[in-house]
């Protein structure tokens, strides 16, 4: 049978165009775009937009006390900012910290979204459970972390339990010798964010299709290890670059737990809380800050372009 | 077809029509929301800006007196939290900053426009006022703020805690680090000067025989005395002796009240609180002499009322300012003894003050007045930021005291290089 039939065959009649409502046509739906994208975009402009191309500009000059400056003073911001040492120091935090948080967050979401697609039964409870501190605010959590888990006094919940075995308190954020408090920031972020990405591991795992496995074991392929490795892991590729680069975005912009967890500190401090104490802060100076908000821009466009072009993003299957 | 149909009254043209108000009038709201509330009987309306006290009654207080005011309907914001200068700073930029605020005298907020001149004010009272919080507050031959509040700070202490470890009150540095490490046990830390160290910042550096700033603004912190000053913090910190991790900073008195360490750095706003909870088992000293030839020193902190100079109603602003904190004594009476206890800057209220005459009060005015150092005006807040992260080097990383007052000099030098030239 000709295909060309088929689909004559199938063709739908033409619809009707009704008199009556002549605005259904490219008019009418030019509106409805402009209607439901037009806030949006006014909002990028005015939000996004505007405020880089403001921040490029306030780079380039003395802005101490004023967003509004007059006295141009060229590179010397960023010459500041790449030598004062914080802002550099504040690269080096972050790569530790995404060095870390990155994978573990990776294997710790998909060992999750197994354990919960195994589940016979209350698969709904513990897919709940585990997605809903996603819904808790990093600034709660941290506060949480902060006075209650990881207090530094005798009464906080893990001094306490170090007690019962002996072990005397242990000052979690106030001293960076042993740097105790990257455990505080990596298990807050770990409860925080690992159920959001097991629920895009679980939405993968379920798309994966059984036949594959059907396949496998009739080829001696054993259940367990062998079947993750070479089906399981496989399949969740492009699930897995996903997570890794979202993953990535969501370290650079870190900002909430390190603030309230690391106040008047001179460690722990990533890009965006430097830039916040350099701007924002105290000091107040907007052209050291907007230079060093450039310099992250660039670095995080370079990053994510080279991610993408080692982890295969945005290329067509037939490439891969 | 239904006459709705027949108007173009289709269920898409009503529903497209709700969206594109909703759309409006989240926009408008966006724009409109200036935080403002609506004038009052005279139509006009200010906004100031208050950190959040904590002594409980004191928002209620502020926006009592607010509310007595004819002149303008003055809305509140009092902002929690611990980035109250953030906040400020970054609103003073806006066309919605305050047009008053409460802040400490720094040259910055004069150099960058951003507050008004209030010697037309101050000046026909000036000889009421502690001639040390005028002196802070003059710049240029002008006064620029209204001191509301001085806050003398002192170490506070658990006399049966001392007794019992046999610790006399301690006179030098050198004591004090004696005591914290004879009253620290399992359950009690001997010293607590803030979960981040820096709470002591101006005293450790007057009682080392220094200053922050020479009088022609340079470099004045950074001597041999500072260093070692910083190296016994470190020393009691490495040891545990001090409090770190409390659940509240030492500007609130629960540390000590809970047991959690026997000597705490506060303010005299907590003095009501810890009466009421340790009635006279409660003494206080000031920093101790940590260099020969040194004095014992008190930080006298305080609260200070600005009027944003670009602000939308200066006139009014300082009408509102004069009103308040020069005319209206009895709200600054209420306002500096009635919640926490602070000395009044007005001369005439401090004298007449009788909860200020005897017992612990008395004693915490006498420390004022013998030991009390105010703020320079040209000790700006990033060099408070600079030295704070001295500190955080040197007593919690133990970094060498000569490299980290080296980093802090860099940072200080160039501000006072922005602000001098």
């Amino acid at each position: 049978m000709s295909t060309t039939t088929t689909r004559d065959a199938t063709r739908p009649a033409p619809a009707k165009v009704s008199k009556t409502k002549p605005r259904r046509g490219v008019r009418g739906t030019t509106f409805n775009f402009w209607l439901f994208t037009g806030p949006f975009l006014i909002g990028l402009l005015i939000f996004v937009y505007i405020p880089i191309l403001w921040s490029a500009w306030l780079s380039f000059y003395e802005a101490r006390y004023t967003v509004t400056p007059d006295k141009f003073v060229g590179f010397d911001n960023y010459e500041y900012m790449l030598t004062n040492g914080d802002f550099v120091r504040s690269l080096g935090t972050f790569s530790v910290f995404a060095a870390i948080v990155v994978p573990v967050t990776w294997a710790l979401s998909l060992g999750l979204a197994l354990m919960v697609h195994r589940l016979r039964f209350m698969k709904a409870f513990f897919r709940s459970v585990f997605f809903l501190p996603t819904a808790v605010s990093f600034v709660a959590a941290s506060l949480i972390w902060k006075m209650s888990i990881f207090s530094g006094v005798r009464f906080g919940l893990m001094n306490t339990v170090l007690d019962w075995v002996g072990i005397e308190n242990v000052a979690w954020l106030a001293d960076p010798n042993p740097p105790w408090y990257w455990l505080v920031i990596l298990t807050l972020r770990l409860w925080l964010q690992s159920g959001f990405y097991m629920i895009l591991f679980l939405a993968a795992l379920q798309n994966i299709p059984p036949s594959l496995y059907e396949a496998a074991a009739i080829d001696g392929a054993k259940p367990g290890w062998q079947t993750f490795w070479y089906i399981t892991l496989p399949q969740l590729r492009a699930t897995s670059t996903a997570v890794i680069l979202l993953l990535l975005v969501a370290a650079y912009q870190a900002f909430d737990e390190f603030f309230n967890l690391l106040p008047k500190t001179t460690w722990g401090r990533p890009p965006l809380v430097e830039l916040y104490y350099t701007a924002l802060g105290d000091s107040q100076d907007y052209g050291a800050g907007s230079a060093g908000a450039m310099i992250l821009t660039v670095l995080i466009c370079t990053v994510t372009l080279l991610q993408g072009r080692f982890m295969g993003l945005g290329r067509g299957d037939e490439n891969k | 077809m239904s006459a709705l149909n027949s108007n173009n009254w289709d269920r898409r043209t009503v529903l497209r029509a709700a969206m594109g108000l909703a759309a409006t009038g989240g926009l408008a709201a966006c724009g409109g929301n200036t935080g403002r509330s609506e004038g009052g009987a005279s139509g006009k309306s200010l906004t100031q800006y208050f950190h959040a006290y904590g002594e409980a009654g004191t928002q209620e207080a502020i926006k009592r007196y607010a509310k007595d005011f004819d002149g303008a309907n003055v809305a509140t914001q009092w902002i929690t939290g611990t980035n109250f200068e953030s906040k400020l700073f970054s609103a003073l930029l806006t066309k919605n900053a305050p047009d008053v605020f409460e802040f400490h005298p720094q040259l910055q907020l004069i150099r960058s426009g951003q507050v008004a001149d209030l010697s037309d004010l101050v000046n026909p009272v000036k000889d009421d006022f502690n001639p040390a919080d005028i002196k802070s507050h003059t710049i240029d031959g002008k006064i620029w703020g209204v001191r509301m509040i001085d806050d003398p700070q002192f170490f506070y202490y658990r006399k049966s805690m001392l007794e019992k470890a046999g610790v006399e009150v301690p006179q030098t540095l050198d004591e004090l680090v004696e005591a914290a490490a004879k009253l620290t046990t399992d359950k009690v830390k001997g010293l607590f000067i803030g979960n981040d160290m820096v709470q002591t910042q101006y005293p450790l550096v007057w009682s080392s025989g220094a200053d922050q700033l020479t009088a022609d603004n340079q470099i004045a912190y950074h001597t041999d005395a500072v260093a070692e000053t910083l190296s016994k913090y470190r020393t009691m910190f490495k040891a545990g002796h001090l409090l770190t991790g409390a659940p509240a900073d030492s500007w609130d008195p629960s540390a000590l009240i809970q047991g959690l360490c026997a000597i705490q750095w506060s303010g005299m706003w907590a003095m009501p609180a810890l009466q009421k909870a340790l009635g006279d088992d409660l003494g206080i000293f000031p920093y101790p002499v940590a260099a020969d030839g040194a004095k014992p020193s008190v930080f006298n902190g305080g609260w200070s009322m600005f009027v944003n100079a670009k602000g939308k109603n200066v006139d009014l602003a300082k009408e509102y300012v004069k009103w308040l904190w020069i005319d209206q004594k009895e709200h600054q009476e209420d306002w500096a003894l009635s919640y926490g206890f602070h000395v009044p800057p007005r001369t005439s209220i401090a004298e007449s003050a009788d909860k200020l005459k005897s017992g612990l009060p008395a004693e915490g005015v006498k420390f004022f007045n013998e030991y009390g150092r105010f703020e320079n005006p040209s000790w700006t807040q990033a060099m408070i930021t600079a030295f704070e992260e001295l500190i955080a080097d040197v007593v919690r990383k133990g970094v060498e005291p000569e490299k980290a007052l080296d980093t802090a000099d860099a940072k200080v030098n160039r501000e006072l290089k922005k602000l001098f030239g």
